[in-house]
């Protein structure tokens, strides 16, 4: 039997516990930096979050820095200490930032972020290796890059059991394993091969929980934003991967969202329009932004930034735990090379997003600061539309950058999408061969 | 009689048009939009009343669109300019499929269907490259009327390329080829054909279809008008009235609603530019 107690306890716990463990890790990121300690700086796509913290090295994702100097409106100020310091208005908000964040010796409106003493990367997105080249000369690190093949042409992914699959992944665990040969230099420990299996086994309840989560925001009402309460599951997806505390955070966020779903309980708006979101986030007025829509009754029921940017999750692939270095090679493999197709092949995982979620409109939010993520999508947008006549809404601006963020153009944009969703939905009554 | 009117307070200028219930303009008014938007909204929709000799207790619904359209204070609703400019250019022009409207500081490309709803807009992001204002600097950098650039521009012989549709770039690029000896008529022409280059691209992503209107003040411009005709390679419908598409758009919506019988709202909506 549902009571109000059970409501009470259980709507909204997962962005009450979400926001609390996202201070909890950055307190200890604040520790770690006033200690003297080293952390690991990696990235979203391939953080190989899995080897890290089975040497208990401390993680930081400089990105997740940057974008929350956004949230927090003082972006700018990093932005134009690395632009004096040199690098060009043009390139990517997140890497100026985080040389802000440097150059100030880890200042940051979270915690007091550590120093690096090693970084890895992957291959997810060219910018990790020229930003990594910036760390690695100016504390003189070891910098490990990690070349994953990706998607040699839409459609023609390989999987296990295809002699190129198993090439590729043999490729990456050679890698993997110098890797963690590089972490016993750094760290003076010896690899803890059933520590790294627990470590996977906490992964894989994340994965399946995650892909659990997603599955029941197709519910009418979705049970929560994409776009907001979203971006406060991925801070733990990423930075708690692989963790016990990470694991339980899903375990009980799926059970938040099955108890809604039961009940019927969506978003706190009246749901009038289902929509996707493509693209990165416009953070420097991240809350604002999602309001031009929910004023409309517009909510966010998906997203790719919940695919590519979900830590190695949203395919719910699980490690099998008998043959963990082997497992975890193909696991890097397979959401990497996803993470990748996100930006380049991103149109058939959209089409099925559309059918599922029943969506009535896309929207695609091209950056200024990020032409890799953002080339195509205009194209994207086209074919998307003649494929499946969904309405969408094409509107640039940035995830950092405040001053290519015109709010009142935007506006202008959103309410002119909403008009037409509008008076497509009176012919839809008028006509329901019309949706 | 019951009437309906729109009022478009865009960047540069606002615009007003009040319709009667057969939908025919009954008055029209235009003014420089300036520094006090909710006075040059004002200002507009009484100079339309005026001049169509009709009482304002006699207009039973008005629509507010534009960048100023929640300062049309004493306006029942708003409208973005971009559904308004479809549905006004459908009604002017029935076959109407792909609407381009240039103004002061952006440039729609807008698609729409038969009953002159959008199906889908495409405009310039944050800058105003490629719309009127780039001409105003280019009108400036060379000290002649804004209104005699067309028929100027249309007297080239041997224009030349504009490489920048950057506007405050636009002047020193003018005044370079000024500088060079090149010919007042030919440097207009660039400016032109490059605009309709920019405002092409924008129609491409949408769509240009067998019919097209242009609207905006820019519709004014004799040479803006047959350098995109020439860019495009299909003729564009144009009136008088296309310059108050906004606001004529806005009226109908607006007759929409008194022949619905939905009571005026008086506008409350928060303020965002």
């Amino acid at each position: 039997m549902t009571t109000l107690e059970d409501t009470q306890e259980l709507v909204g716990r997962g962005n009450r516990e979400g926001a609390a463990l996202f201070r909890d890790w950055f307190t200890d990121l604040d520790a770690t930096a006033k200690s003297g300690g080293l952390s690991a700086y990696v990235f979203v796509m391939g953080s190989i979050n899995e080897i890290l913290k089975t040497f208990d090295l401390p993680v930081v994702f400089p990105e997740i820095n940057s974008l929350q100097t956004a949230v927090r409106r003082v972006a700018h100020e990093y932005l134009e200490e690395a632009e004096d310091y040199g690098y060009s208005p043009d390139i990517c908000g997140y890497v100026k930032a985080d040389v802000g964040t440097q150059l100030r010796g880890g200042e940051h409106p979270m915690a007091q972020i550590p120093k690096p003493g090693i970084t890895v990367l992957t291959n997810a997105c060219n910018t990790y290796i020229k930003w990594a080249e910036i760390w690695e000369r100016m504390y003189e690190i070891p910098m490990f890059t990690i070349d994953i093949p990706g998607t040699r042409e839409a459609g023609t992914q390989t999987w296990k059991g295809d002699s190129d699959f198993e090439g590729d992944r043999k490729y990456v665990e050679v890698q993997l394993r110098e890797l963690i040969t590089l972490c016993e230099e750094v760290t003076g420990k010896d690899f803890d091969i059933d520590k790294f299996r627990e470590v996977l086994g906490h992964a894989n309840t994340m994965s399946r929980s995650w892909n659990r989560v997603l599955e029941l925001n197709e519910a009418k009402p979705s049970l929560f934003n994409a776009l907001t309460d979203g971006t406060i599951y991925l801070g733990v997806a990423n930075g708690l991967r692989g963790t016990e505390v990470g694991a339980r955070y899903f375990e009980r966020l799926v059970e938040e969202m099955e108890y809604k779903a039961a009940n019927g309980i969506g978003q706190t708006i009246e749901e009038k329009y289902r929509l996707l979101f493509v693209g990165v986030p416009c953070y420097p007025i991240f809350r604002r932004f999602n309001e031009l829509f929910t004023d409309w009754g517009g909510t966010f029921v998906n997203s790719t930034y919940l695919w590519f940017a979900s830590g190695g999750t949203n395919r719910g692939f699980e490690y099998e735990l008998a043959d963990p270095l082997a497992s975890f090679a193909e696991g890097v493999l397979v959401n990497v090379r996803d993470a990748m197709d996100s930006m380049f092949h991103q149109d058939v995982v959209l089409k099925d997003m559309a059918k599922d979620f029943d969506v009535d409109g896309i929207v695609y939010h091209p950056i200024k600061s990020c032409r890799t993520v953002s080339t195509g999508l205009a194209d994207g947008r086209k074919h998307m539309t003649d494929a499946l006549g969904i309405p969408s809404l094409f509107m640039e601006s940035d995830m950092m950058d405040r001053r290519v963020v015109s709010e009142a153009q935007m506006k202008n944009r959103v309410d002119a999408f909403f008009e037409g969703l509008a008076s497509r939905r009176q012919q839809a009554l008028a006509d329901p061969k019309v949706r | 009689m019951s009437y309906a009117a729109g009022v478009d307070v865009g960047s540069t200028q606002t615009k007003a048009i009040i319709i009667d219930e057969n939908r025919v303009i009954v008055g029209r008014s235009l003014l420089d939009t300036g520094a006090n938007v909710i006075k040059a909204a004002e200002s507009s929709y009484f100079a339309a009343l005026k001049q169509g000799g009709i009482d304002e207790e006699e207009v039973e619904y008005i629509i507010g669109t534009g960048y100023g359209r929640y300062r049309v204070t004493f306006g029942n609703s708003q409208v973005t300019e971009i559904s308004c400019h479809g549905r006004g250019a459908v009604h002017l022009f029935p076959e109407t499929r792909t609407v381009v409207d240039m103004g002061g500081q952006d440039t729609k490309a807008i698609s729409v269907n038969a009953k002159g709803e959008i199906t889908d807009f495409c405009m310039n992001d944050k800058c105003a490259a490629g719309t009127g204002r780039f001409l105003g600097a280019a009108a400036a950098a060379l000290d002649i009327p804004i209104d005699d650039l067309g028929p100027v521009s249309l007297q080239s012989t041997k224009p030349i390329k504009i490489s920048t549709t950057c506007t405050v770039f636009a002047e020193s690029e003018v005044l370079a080829w000024i500088g060079k000896g090149k010919k007042i008529e030919d440097i207009l022409w660039g400016v032109h054909k490059s605009i309709a280059s920019r405002s092409a691209g924008l129609m491409r992503r949408v769509g240009i279809n067998d019919e097209i209107t242009f609207t905006g003040g820019v519709t004014r411009n004799v040479g803006m008008v047959k350098a995109l005709e020439e860019r495009i390679e299909k003729p564009l419908n144009i009136s008088d009235d296309c310059h108050y598409m906004g606001a004529l758009g806005a009226a109908l919506f607006a007759l929409d609603n008194v022949k619905a019988g939905r009571t005026p709202v008086a506008s409350t909506a928060e303020v965002t530019s």
